[in-house]
């Protein structure tokens, strides 16, 4: 077989060759495609900019304090926070952590370690493609487990969606963290007479920790960002829930229904709200980028 | 003794990982389990072809035929395809061989930033903001210069097609954008360094050994950005107006797969409504699991081809 680079090479020097046009009328192509390209940079900057800007500039003036603690005001009256909003999106955040940052860690560890034959290539390749699957499927998956058993929509079933969303992806992101930690480490340790386990958990994992840690903040950034799993498995609460078995509102749904409804005022609170999100989501993406990343 | 006691614990911990990685495994029977699960009743009621192909879609009556929402997310997860690629692989053509790494390290950090943002935010900014901007401007224009074509005929509404796509588009942008990087990452430098030698510009060099060479990459970094696409719920819901018509112009409102789940599912009246949201549901899944799988291995050869040529 022809190494595929020397034939792109022949076929390069070929169409060098014969390619039409002067010197300068090539240099020109070349600074028409770098200026072409440059023009997109600015196109992919244009929304993200004006996302941010809008974001902060019309949702700051909807914080104060009583935003953060009360609960949400009837139509047309003034005031009224998104509080149970918050305390819902945490609740159920922190129970699906509770399940899905373990199993999702375990997983990890199995592909890197014991991850090469047709059983770990399988759950890898299965890892990877649930990782792209819609998390509104989650949801309906959700309500089949959960809210058909229970009769009842639950923040419970809120959070076995969420679950679900973060098992495949921490999964993947936990075996390449674990796979950056160099074999002489497990060698040596070995070596020293440690049992395989020890070595696992307390020599690889705990070097690899700090990108694990990392994979997890992301994982929970991701999970409190989503709305769609949450319509129709937590629903929606006007009031205070801490009880998995009832209903729960959430931040995201609050602004789904504040920015899909008429009134002038509840558009002003859903900005207000997606800064708080913002705030939350992006806050535990720059402690995952603040953290220490080991690259050895 | 000792080893014994080694090999037990050594043994234990083997089991653990075995389970941990067969309850990925798991999910995904959980997932296709509960869906068929739902979606039985609606099935024996409904003929998969008709409900494949009904145009009709009213709860109220039990009719439902799917063809509104697979045509909705097929038109607006290509219009976003068509406006996210260029753009995407410009960017990351841009950032892998025209400029120097800080402006490329600050760059990608936003790009990244795009990702980070939830769904439901575009939505707000897709409705708030582009809406009546694509209502009071972009539309007219565009339907005073090119409304010879079907496309874009009709009166501008804002909610629709053309603004389902356009959130769209910025949404799967990063994951178009990244993948492209990786891919590129792996054309072997000698490639560039050859062409340069040869007398290339910079940009020959691009278009006759880099882009050949990514090309499969590429296409996957595209499948995935549509996979992505297909999927997406709340900002489509948003913006798309939610309407189950067929229409062929971009301006009309229409409807889209996730959309009507996210809509109907909490409300939904009967096994046989559910249902039929669930089967949707498989429907999407079934497409997003096997794009995913493709893109994933047109990647994988890709990133392969190196070791050959290197």
């Amino acid at each position: 077989m022809i190494e595929p680079s020397l034939t792109t090479s022949i076929n390069l020097n070929r169409s060098l060759w014969t390619a039409p046009g002067s010197f300068r009328r090539r240099q020109l192509a070349n600074h028409l495609m770098t200026g072409l390209c440059g023009l997109m940079v600015l196109l992919a900057l244009l929304p993200l900019s004006s996302v941010l800007w809008l974001v902060f500039s019309r949702g700051l003036p909807a914080l104060s304090l009583s935003f953060f603690t009360q609960l949400p005001a009837p139509v047309g009256e003034v005031g009224g926070g998104i509080g149970n909003a918050l305390v819902g999106t945490l609740y159920m955040v922190g129970f699906a952590s509770l399940f899905g940052i373990p199993i999702g860690i375990g997983a990890g560890i199995f592909l890197a370690e014991r991850g090469e034959g047709p059983y770990g290539r399988t759950v890898r390749l299965m890892a990877e493609v649930l990782a792209g699957v819609p998390s509104i499927v989650t949801g309906v998956v959700a309500y089949g487990l959960v809210v058909v058993t229970m009769r009842r929509f639950s923040a419970f079933a809120g959070a076995c969606a969420l679950a679900i969303l973060m098992i495949p992806t921490l999964a993947r992101s936990t075996e390449e963290m674990i796979r950056l930690v160099p074999q002489g480490l497990r060698e040596a340790s070995l070596a020293l007479g440690v049992p395989a386990w020890k070595t696992s958990l307390f020599v690889i994992l705990r070097t690899a920790m700090s990108g694990v840690v990392n994979a997890a903040l992301l994982a929970i950034a991701r999970a409190a960002g989503e709305t769609a799993p949450l319509l129709f498995t937590a629903l929606n609460n006007q009031y205070w829930n801490f009880r998995p078995d009832q209903p729960t509102a959430s931040v995201t749904v609050q602004i789904y229904n504040y920015a899909i409804s008429p009134y002038e005022d509840w558009h002003q609170k859903a900005w207000g709200a997606a800064l708080c999100l913002l705030l939350l989501v992006g806050g535990l993406s720059v402690l995952a980028r603040l953290l220490p990343r080991k690259r050895t | 003794m000792a080893t014994s006691k080694h090999s037990s614990g050594d043994r234990l911990y083997a089991i653990a990982l075995y389970l941990f990685g067969g309850a990925v495994l798991l999910l995904l029977g959980l997932i296709v389990g509960s869906t068929v699960k739902l979606t039985i009743p609606a099935l024996r009621q409904l003929g998969v072809s008709e409900f494949l192909l009904g145009q009709d879609w009213n709860p109220v009556n039990d009719s439902f035929g799917a063809l509104p929402f697979l045509y909705g997310t097929l038109v607006t997860s290509l219009l976003a395809i068509a406006i996210a690629v260029p753009v995407g692989v410009g960017l990351a053509l841009f950032l892998t061989e025209m400029v120097p790494a800080s402006l490329r390290r600050f760059i990608s950090f936003w790009v990244e930033l795009l990702a980070a943002i939830p769904s439901v935010v575009y939505g707000l900014w897709g409705l708030i903001v582009l809406v009546p901007l694509l209502r009071s401007h972009i539309e007219p224009a565009l339907g005073r210069t090119l409304g010879f074509l079907p496309l874009f005929r009709g009166p501008p509404i804002g909610l629709g097609f053309l603004a389902a796509g356009m959130v769209l588009s910025v949404m799967i942008l990063p994951t178009v954008t990244m993948v492209t990087i990786e891919v590129l990452r792996t054309v072997p430098e000698t490639l560039r360094e050859g062409a340069l030698a040869l007398g290339a510009t910079r940009w020959e060099a691009i278009r006759l050994t880099v882009l050949p060479f990514a090309s499969r990459g590429i296409i996957g970094a595209i499948i995935l950005g549509l996979a992505r696409a297909l999927g997406e719920t709340m900002a489509v819901t948003m913006v798309i107006g939610n309407q189950p018509e067929i229409h062929a112009s971009l301006f009309a409102p229409g409807y889209s797969l996730p959309s009507v789940i996210a809509n109907e599912f909490a409300e939904a009246t009967g096994d046989i409504h559910i249902g039929a949201l669930a089967a949707l549901a498989l429907v999407l899944f079934g497409v997003t699991f096997l794009l995913s799988a493709a893109a994933r291995l047109l990647v994988l050869l890709s990133t392969r081809q190196r070791k050959i040529a290197a």
